[in-house]
């Protein structure tokens, strides 16, 4: 098998070192810790840990809500990044710099803004009470929380392909006798969503593990409120780490392989674009 | 030449980097002491720090630095056992510092014993905060489990300061009971069917209740509601005191093995027995812990009213076993909810 390929920069051998080095480091190590420690577990521990109706309510709910949050990112985050790009708005560039602060804000603080605004007695949240809507303290907590914190990445993600795409091309498709659904879903639509799907499946694998804001805003209750990575945490807090890992590296292998089908996914949308 | 005189210079830095840092590693360093606590001790161990500083300073002539880090006591006991180089250990309950001896003996297995008052120089006691006026009439335990009262306490499974909510309230029942188990759990239970909220720590708990507005009752260490009261307003909470409530020993111990390692063991033990001094049992009072000295106890009577208050090991036969049977997987507190 022939790798090196020709290049006009030189010190191929090097980088590859580098990168490999760098890689086993800052990601393998770590990640090896978890399946090491998991194998400490016994296998009918494991299964046991793995089956727990708690536990299992918390994986439905962890993935459940990280899933519907970045479905909800998908839309609306296309929506802000077609607007920040196709037209010119005053303070655009400021309006432009709000999309990252939930990456800059800690998320414990953004929790604890979230749930002051949802709570029964907040802003927002006393004008839902009434209505029988429970926000903060519900599911629902959950997916707003989830839904701010991953934002950005949609956003980032399909912002610099919008503005590869002129809209001399969807001209084109409107003089060709398109109407605009068509533009919309035959032109626009496909060069976006390889961008659409990655910023998406990085919302959802960030909103999987997120603690910090969610734990502010989910009130923690047994079977009903619980996210996964609370679950870990009372693992700890009982020194359990075999049982804490397990649960991690379940997390883990889960988001991979989801991971791994978008980006094949991801691969054939492109493949099918090209042809 | 452009590259020599690199060269040069890149060695030149570097020796005079080197024989700086050498210099400034031989230089008279104070010691330092790191203790690691707590959430609610920062005040507390901020004004003990700086007054045992100038004791011994006063003492032996020697400077000192003491160090503190703060978080959940569980986190903080595993922090330690991960490598963080603790001096002292101040924690919120004894089955944290237990874990210390278990895990990797970097305390002996009598550390409970090697300071007076079960190594806890200060006590505190779980208490209610209610709404000024206390409009839903709290007065005892009992209250609690009535329908359409909102309780609010953190989450046992996290929160060491929540397992001393939930051991008061077990006990109370037990002692009200004569020692009937089922009828403990059965109020437990009924206490837990009304809480919505359960936070993940003790400060977590006192914001949903204090910020967010929700429920009536909180459950809190007294030092805490101390607090929120003085923070936050008297004139709109108040603190009602139970009939019978738990004895809570925040224990602490020198880590000896770090320590030792560090030449401070001698220091960390002064250190934590300057607690016991009078003039730390001020700065405890002071700081809404309740001292050990019955004589600043009684100096601060209106603040601390005598409760009837039972210990750990008198009715849970200690914290191992505690853990064990109420906030293990599986145990007491998980089937009060497996059971809804």
């Amino acid at each position: 098998m022939r790798v090196k390929q020709y290049s006009v920069l030189p010190g191929f051998g090097l980088t590859l070192g580098f990168t490999l080095v760098y890689l086993v480091l800052v990601a393998l190590i770590p990640l090896s810790m978890l399946f090491f420690k998991t194998a400490t577990m016994s296998w009918a521990d494991f299964w046991q840990t793995m089956t727990s109706a708690r536990t299992l309510a918390a994986f439905r709910l962890s993935f459940g809500a990280s899933f519907v949050s970045a479905l909800i990112n998908a839309v609306f985050g296309l929506l802000v990044a077609w607007v920040l790009v196709r037209y010119d708005l005053p303070f655009k560039k400021i309006i432009d710099a709000f999309v990252d602060l939930p990456f800059a804000l800690p998320t414990a603080v953004a929790g604890i803004c979230l749930t002051a605004i949802y709570a029964p007695n907040g802003w927002i949240g006393k004008y839902l009470e009434p209505l029988g809507i429970k926000t903060a303290f519900s599911p629902l907590g959950i997916t707003i929380a989830l839904t701010f914190i991953g934002l950005p990445f949609v956003v980032r993600t399909v912002e610099p392909v919008l503005q590869d795409l002129d809209a001399e091309i969807e001209e084109a498709a409107l003089s060709l006798g398109a109407n605009r659904w068509q533009t919309f879903s035959r032109v626009i639509f496909p060069t976006l969503f390889p961008a659409l799907l990655t910023g998406s499946a990085m919302a959802f694998a960030r909103a999987l593990g997120e603690y910090g804001s969610v734990v502010f805003i989910s009130g923690n209750m047994p079977f009903k409120t619980e996210i996964l990575p609370l679950i870990i945490m009372t693992k700890l807090e009982q020194y359990d780490y075999a049982g804490a890992t397990a649960i991690a590296s379940v997390m883990l292998v889960i988001s991979f392989i989801l991971l791994l089908l978008i980006n094949t996914l991801h691969a054939w949308s492109r493949k099918f674009q090209e042809v | 030449m452009k590259r020599r005189n690199f060269i040069r210079l890149f060695v030149i830095t570097a020796l005079v980097a080197g024989v700086a840092a050498s210099v400034a590693f031989a230089e008279d360093k104070p010691i330092t002491l790191l203790n690691v606590s707590y959430d609610p001790t920062r005040e507390l161990y901020q004004e003990v720090n700086q007054a045992f500083i100038t004791h011994w300073k006063e003492k032996t002539g020697q400077d000192l630095i003491i160090n503190q880090s703060h978080g959940g006591s569980g986190k903080q006991a595993r922090a330690i056992l991960d490598g963080l180089d603790a001096d002292v250990a101040t924690l919120a309950l004894a089955y944290d510092v237990d874990q210390l001896f278990d895990r990797q003996r970097l305390i002996s297995k009598d550390w409970q014993s090697k300071l007076p008052d079960n190594s806890a120089p200060y006590t505190s006691t779980i208490v209610f905060l209610v709404r000024k006026g206390n409009p839903k009439g709290i007065k005892d335990w009992d209250d609690l489990v009535k329908p359409g009262i909102a309780v609010i306490t953190p989450n046992p499974k996290t929160s060491g300061g929540a397992r001393w909510n939930y051991l008061a309230a077990w006990g109370y029942a037990l002692k009200k009971s004569n020692g009937d188990e089922s009828k403990a759990k059965e109020f437990v239970t009924g206490l837990f069917k009304n809480v919505s909220v359960l936070d993940t720590g003790a400060r977590g708990s006192t914001t949903t209740f204090v910020e967010r507005g929700l429920g009536d009752v909180l459950l809190a260490w007294e030092n805490e509601a101390f607090l929120a009261i003085h923070e936050i307003g008297k004139d709109r909470f108040e603190i009602i005191v139970p009939s019978v409530s738990i004895l809570a020993e925040p224990p602490v111990t020198v880590v000896d093995k770090v320590a030792k390692k560090h030449g401070a063991a001698e220091i960390a033990k002064a250190y934590l027995e300057f607690l016991y001094t009078d003039e730390g049992q001020e700065i405890i009072a002071k700081h809404y812990f309740r001292p050990r000295s019955e004589a600043i106890l009684k100096k601060y009577a209106d603040k601390y009213p005598p409760i009837p208050l039972f210990t750990i090991d008198e009715l849970f036969d200690g914290w191992q076993k505690a853990q064990a049977k109420h906030f293990s997987d599986g145990g007491v507190f998980d089937e009060i909810y497996q059971a809804k």
